[in-house]
């Protein structure tokens, strides 16, 4: 991840050739179990993330977005197809699964301990992320002291030390109240300009994919495939209450109850 | 509309943004000002005196309970004394360089039972956690022997190790390893799932994992283990003591075995009341102290 390196925000109708993908998805398949107990969670899923894009993966239950993120993190094998990542990816969860045993500065700090990262070096690091989201004043704390809000910005910290040149978020702000989340959405958005990390965000809030997002990928349920991609044409910095993104997210919700009623059908 | 607008036909966009990143710094800072205030922990002296005189007021009312059967003459003083007579004797008690002697040799023993129960149910605990195959093979017999009483190893230990410190400690460990490699099975058992998924996608993997996150994670319940245990090698060391009496060394099990021997009812509870002391101060003091550190540290404080 280079700091320096200009953010490509690609519609995604056309993204620009220039560059291989950051993360590509050929064909994905995931099955669970065996036989005819089996569940298939992805059915031959494509998408490519270009460098520096943000993209966000929107779909009701059961359409396979977690399952989708523990592929390209490495954590699960697909049962068919290919994952390939370009660099090394970051994931952060929808709770904040910090370690309560370490302060919050400790906590970022285990990121980059367990890349090699040497003490010293550590320290200040660490000193700076905490300063990225904001928390300077509370790296001597414990995590139970700090809001749900707060905790998440250090579990954003600790994702950013890793220095992953893909950073995987699962449903990260589902848990925090409307105005935290708002502010969340600003706090990421700078941090993902300054950084120009690539993003990929998983998401049942459809808003909230329209106010972040370069590009919403709306996924079916069970199997989970790709419904429809949305390129996301609005300006930054954008506002959740802004019309183009209600706009924008209306239609996509339209969309989605499509997907959901079909099921009902059967 | 433009995707991104770098060419700058928006008024002045620069100030516009850094002005609303300036006002969001301000509403985070408010926010977390809001949410997190910091729990006012009352003084020392305060505390203390708050954990304290519950405890000395429930040892008055035993004194008095006591003294009440005393004088209800249910037993003749010499032996049921009561309990001026009995603080008279542990008074003199405490004067006597015999107990510090015996207590030295019992604390000891009981160091030495215990540091060798750690290590043993460490191994095995890790062992037990970390294997399907070991687990189903010992797994039950850890619980099974934990439920065993100490007593009724010692004519096996006599046999073994005939009287000596061996004796003494094999029972002490075979009481008190259980409770520590369960508290440590337990533990590592009950590691949050989201825990081990963050500490992989951090790159801690085998014994990393391990020393990094399952380890740490499972302290709590390691700690009651550790806690447990030294309960069970306190209690076994006891028994053991009153068992296998070593000539020439004095202990506190041994000096209960000479008041009784020799009819000596006060000095027979002022012993006891030296082996419930002991008990509680490092029960409290010393497991008390960790595990309320760690629970304080975990956010786990009921308070």
């Amino acid at each position: 991840m280079t700091l320096t390196e200009t953010p490509i925000r690609a519609g995604g109708a056309a993204p620009p050739a220039v560059s291989p993908a950051r993360v590509a998805l050929s064909e994905v398949t995931k099955t669970f179990g065996h036989g005819a107990s089996s569940v298939v969670a992805l059915d031959r899923i494509s998408l490519a993330v270009q460098p520096g894009e943000f993209v966000c993966l929107v779909g009701a239950s059961g359409c396979g977005k977690t399952t989708l993120l523990n592929l390209v993190a490495g954590l699960e094998q697909p049962s068919n197809g290919t994952v390939t990542v370009d660099g090394r990816a970051a994931l952060m969860f929808q709770e904040a699964a910090l370690f309560p045993w370490l302060t919050v500065s400790r906590n970022v700090e285990l990121a980059l301990r367990l890349r090699g990262v040497k003490r010293a070096e550590r320290r200040t690091r660490a000193a700076e992320l905490l300063d990225l989201v904001q928390l300077s004043d509370f790296g001597d704390r414990q995590p139970h002291e700090l809001s749900g809000g707060m905790r998440q910005r250090v579990a954003l910290a600790r994702a950013l030390a890793q220095e992953a040149d893909v950073l995987l978020m699962d449903e990260p702000f589902g848990a925090l109240d409307a105005m935290t989340r708002d502010i969340m959405h600003d706090e990421l958005e700078r941090i993902w300009k300054q950084t120009g990390s690539t993003i990929l965000f998983v998401t049942h809030n459809v808003r909230e994919a329209a106010r972040l997002a370069d590009r919403v990928i709306l996924l079916t349920s069970r199997p989970g495939r790709v419904a429809e991609t949305f390129p996301v044409d609005i300006a930054r910095p954008r506002r959740i209450e802004d019309a183009d993104v209600t706009a924008l997210s209306a239609a996509v919700t339209a969309r989605l109850r499509e997907e959901v009623a079909r099921h009902g059908r059967h | 509309m433009a995707v991104t607008d770098l060419s700058g036909t928006s008024p002045d966009p620069a100030v516009t943004e850094s002005r609303a990143a300036a006002e969001m710094v301000a509403e985070l800072a408010g926010l977390d000002a809001l949410e997190t205030f910091p729990e006012p922990r009352p003084p020392l002296w305060l505390r203390a005196w708050s954990a304290t005189w519950p405890k000395l007021m429930a040892l008055a009312i035993a004194v008095l309970l006591w003294q009440c059967v005393v004088w209800s003459g249910w037993r003749p003083e010499f032996v049921l004394p009561g309990p001026a007579t009995v603080f008279e004797t542990l008074r003199e008690l405490v004067g006597n360089p015999t107990l510090w002697d015996a207590l030295g040799t019992t604390l000891l023993r009981g160091a030495w039972g215990f540091l060798l129960s750690v290590i043993i149910g460490v191994g095995i605990g890790l062992l037990v956690a970390g294997f399907p195959v070991v687990r189903t093979a010992v797994g039950s017999l850890i619980t099974g022997l934990q439920t065993m009483p100490s007593i009724a190893w010692f004519p096996l230990a006599i046999l073994l190790f005939k009287l000596s410190e061996a004796a003494i400690l094999f029972v002490v460990v075979l009481g008190a390893a259980p409770s520590v490699a369960n508290g440590l099975i337990h533990g590592i058992d009950h590691v949050p799932p989201v825990w081990k998924r963050a500490g992989r996608v951090l790159g801690a993997r085998g014994l990393n994992a391990y020393w990094f996150v399952i380890l740490p994670a499972a302290g709590p319940s390691f700690v009651a283990g550790l806690k447990q245990g030294w309960a069970f090698a306190w209690r076994s060391l006891m028994a053991g003591e009153l068992i296998v009496v070593i000539a020439n060394k004095q202990s506190i099990g041994g000096l209960l075995q000479t008041n009784r021997d020799l009819l000596d009812s006060a000095g027979l509870l002022a012993i006891m009341i030296v082996i419930l002391v002991v008990g509680i101060i490092i029960d409290s003091l010393l497991f008390g102290t960790i595990e309320r550190r760690l629970r304080r540290r975990w956010g786990l404080m009921a308070t």
